[in-house]
């Protein structure tokens, strides 16, 4: 359009289909060519336009220039940072064991699964081995907090696409299951619950029956989610071949956890570096051929059905037994101990005050949290505090590579992608 | 588990890596001379044998009072063959202490080493975006250095404009 | 909270008794209407964004205290509930949103963070969004339960009830200097 007549080079006098008129629109998005003077041709403008950071669709912390033609996104540049509240630093001014609440709100949908990948690189690097019944109740409650995860997602998700009754059913889902958290830990959102050297409490007496009950109930509210969205045909219109990655391009992003399954890698942690008790469990990992939000979706609805089984193997297996390592070292002693023996106090004092001696040197621990791999670069100068606490989040490759997905598609196919990649702002901007 | 890659990695280029060490929990590292990065990890990912197609996690460390001050850590994956390796590169202070950017290799390190500089402030070069990443333009310093205080805040400044953010590459019509 | 009511001079003409009284009777059932049809925009940034999804849905369930109507726009919204950590990058924007905003309006800090910048005690976070803009409502905790924030969006009802409302209110807008507002 370089010989401009009239706004945007178009000359609105001039025959459809003629030199004057520009390029024609293409076919069955505008009014068929040819109806003479009614015709209005609509030419497709460049425009720059911001989404967010305070936008519900940018889940409040993410800002999104967008560089539009007509509606085909032809550029995006994103700009994070506004949940940036400085997880690293603050944990390198605290002792080991204050850490856990800030991994709680790494990602604050899935807290325990921050805790317990944190223990488990603190626990790597102090060669310390948990006790059996302390990696049972580890997973549980992973796996229960992946549960709610994913709810949360596909609620989420639902609803920016326009099903209000999907979010509301998910919510009531994620709220029998914190309930029961709340009883096992005493929070119903950022738990704390892990321990270095095991988990802070057992489980009360009858949780266990409480907790399959509830399952059972989510298990039909999930279900009915699935009857509600799998066959939608607004949902699977707006989810099926938009925001595609294809495996090269996952891998070379760096995509971790259900949305590199989506797009045919099967790569689990849990499956390739078994930790904990993955190894004596038997569930599949579910993975997608086409990579689109469609899959990524259905992913999550299967993952959750593989929690479901996991945690139901867990609750059978388990024995009772210690759920945290005796060695006053790394745990606390228990309360007659402190109150009553000298050691005891002593114990307790240098682990409260001066932190728990974790030997020198640096590891990298990971774990497949709900979003993908979870990873604890620690290093540790033999003091009581943390020297370098790098945490590899799960969201962020996937946030990173949002403007590769969504180039050269229709910006309202931006909300069910960025919703699909599950931008947790706590874990990605930290 | 995979002494191969580090036995070939150190075969392959005996100048540039060295001191190869097995880390707690038996992960393979080794160091690296930060100049020739780029093509030991193109070596990494492209040799079928050792197929390492992700780099999962970049970090840097900073150990103050050491020389050379600074550290990048590359945490690298093949999920081909289910191996891991981490190599570190030393990266002195200052600006002669550039380090060649891998986004060639690896697109998904570009936020990586943006982090990396923004926390940092370790350049790397080659990288086709070098902005800040979490903070912002008018932050002075980098918060993550083990010399800038923990409560070290900065006087508040004014949203930015639309045209402030979008300065990538794009068509000239932009206003 | 004293009513402008009780600042009434004692001796007053008939003409303005009767202003007065209707004045009161106007602010109370102009307060009344106001503090159930309460908009909120939703201002969410963190942690406390999931119990704000629960707040908001069948369970908990705001809408029984006529607080459930989020608006996207703070130009339609008259309660501002900044949900979870505003860090100083974000600071600019959350002045911004409360600049929009018509009056009346009031604030809740909705959490720890909100309220004091909790255990982040560090160079990227905002200790407490009472620096920026006013605050009407406090609601502690790392992230509240359900029950907390309803507390206080009951404590705000009360507020709204006993301020003075005007049917119209031609005060000029405060002018709050610096910071990015245009």
């Amino acid at each position: 359009m370089s010989e401009a007549k009239g706004v945007g080079g178009i000359d609105p006098r001039a025959t459809p289909g003629s030199a004057g008129a520009g390029e024609r629109p293409p076919v069955g998005t505008l009014a068929p060519a040819g109806e003479g003077e009614l015709y209005a041709p609509m030419p497709s403008k460049h425009m720059v336009i911001n989404l967010g950071p305070s936008h519900p669709a940018m889940h409040g912390v993410t800002r999104a220039v967008v560089e539009l033609n007509g509606e085909i996104i032809e550029e995006m540049k994103l700009d994070i940072g506004f949940l940036h509240r400085g997880f690293e630093k603050s944990c390198e001014n605290v002792t080991w064991g204050q850490v856990f609440p800030y991994t709680d709100r790494l990602n604050y949908v899935s807290s325990i699964m921050n805790n317990v990948g944190f223990a488990l690189a603190v626990e790597k690097l102090a060669k310390l081995d948990v006790p059996e019944r302390a990696k049972y109740l580890r997973v549980i409650t992973s796996e229960i907090h992946r549960i709610c995860d994913h709810l949360t997602l596909v609620g989420a998700m639902a609803m920016e696409l326009g099903a209000m009754t999907v979010f509301l059913y998910g919510i009531e889902a994620r709220d029998l299951l914190w309930d029961r958290l709340a009883e096992l830990c005493g929070a119903r959102l950022t738990s704390n619950y892990a321990r270095i050297g095991g988990v802070a409490r057992d489980m009360p007496e009858g949780w266990q029956e409480k907790t399959l009950k509830v399952m059972d109930r989510v298990v039909a509210i999930r279900e009915e989610i699935g009857q509600l969205l799998n066959r939608n045909r607004i949902f699977i219109d707006r989810c099926r071949n938009t925001g595609k990655v294809s495996r090269e391009d996952a891998l070379e992003l760096g995509f971790t956890g259900p949305c590199l399954r989506a797009s045919g890698e099967p790569y689990d942690v849990r499956k390739a570096a078994p930790y904990l008790v993955y190894d004596r469990l038997d569930f599949d990992i579910p993975v997608g051929s086409n990579g689109d939000n469609f899959d990524r979706y259905l992913m999550r609805m299967e993952e959750m059905r593989q929690s479901d089984k996991i945690v139901r193997q867990c609750f059978e297996q388990m024995a009772p037994g210690e759920i945290i390592v005796q060695d006053f070292r790394y745990a606390l002693p228990p309360k007659p101990l402190v109150y009553g023996t000298i050691e005891g106090v002593m114990a307790h004092f240098k682990l409260v005050m001066e932190g728990i001696k974790i030997p020198a040197g640096e590891v990298y621990s990971y774990t497949e949290a709900a979003n993908g791999e979870l990873g604890f670069y620690v290093v540790s100068d033999g003091g009581g505090r943390p020297y370098k606490l790098g945490l590899r989040a799960p969201g962020w490759p996937m946030l990173a590579a949002l403007p590769v997905m969504t180039k050269g598609s229709l910006l309202s196919d931006l909300i069910p992608t960025f919703d699909s990649i599950n931008m947790i702002g706590g874990e990605v901007e930290q | 588990m995979s002494k191969a890659v580090i036995a070939a990695l150190v075969e392959r280029f005996p100048d540039a890596v060295h001191a190869p060490y097995e880390g707690v929990g038996g992960d393979d590292c080794a160091f690296v001379e930060r100049s020739r990065i780029v093509d030991v990890c193109r070596f990494l990912k492209e040799d079928p044998a050792l197929a390492f197609n992700m780099a999962p996690y970049i970090t840097a460390v900073d150990y103050l009072g050491a020389t050379p001050r600074f550290e990048v850590v590359y945490n690298l994956l093949s999920t081909v063959h289910n191996k891991r390796v981490r190599l570190r590169v030393k990266v002195p202070e200052g600006p002669e202490g550039v380090v060649p950017s891998v986004t060639s290799l690896w697109r998904g390190a570009d936020w990586f080493e943006r982090y990396c500089w923004d926390m940092y402030g370790i350049p790397f070069s080659g990288h086709p975006d070098m902005r800040r990443l979490l903070m912002y333009d008018e932050f002075e310093g980098h918060p993550l250095r083990k010399d800038y205080p923990l409560r070290g805040r900065q006087p508040l400044v004014a949203e930015r404009e639309v045209h402030d953010i979008f300065r990538g590459p794009g068509p000239a019509s932009r206003d | 909270m004293a009513s402008e009511l009780d600042g009434l001079p004692v001796i007053a003409t008939r003409r303005e008794e009767a202003e007065g009284f209707l004045q009161g009777l106007v602010s109370k059932s102009l307060g009344w209407a106001r503090k159930y049809s309460l908009f909120t925009y939703p201002f969410v940034t963190a942690c406390c964004g999931m119990e704000y999804m629960t707040m908001a849905s069948a369970r908990y369930d705001s809408d029984r205290f006529g607080a459930a109507m989020p608006r996207f726009s703070p130009r339609q919204a008259d309660l501002l509930m900044v949900v979870g950590t505003v860090n100083c990058k974000q600071a600019p924007i959350l002045r911004r949103v409360y600049e929009q905003m018509a009056d009346p309006k009031w604030v809740m800090a909705f959490g720890v963070c909100a309220s004091s910048g909790g255990f982040y005690d560090n160079y990227a976070t905002v200790q407490g969004i009472d620096r920026i803009i006013p605050v009407d409502v406090y609601v502690p905790g790392c992230p509240p339960r359900p029950e907390q924030v309803l507390d206080g969006i009951m404590l705000l009802q009360k507020k709204i009830q006993n301020q003075s409302h005007k049917l119209i209110d031609r005060k000029p807008l405060p002018v709050i200097a610096g910071g990015a507002g245009r």
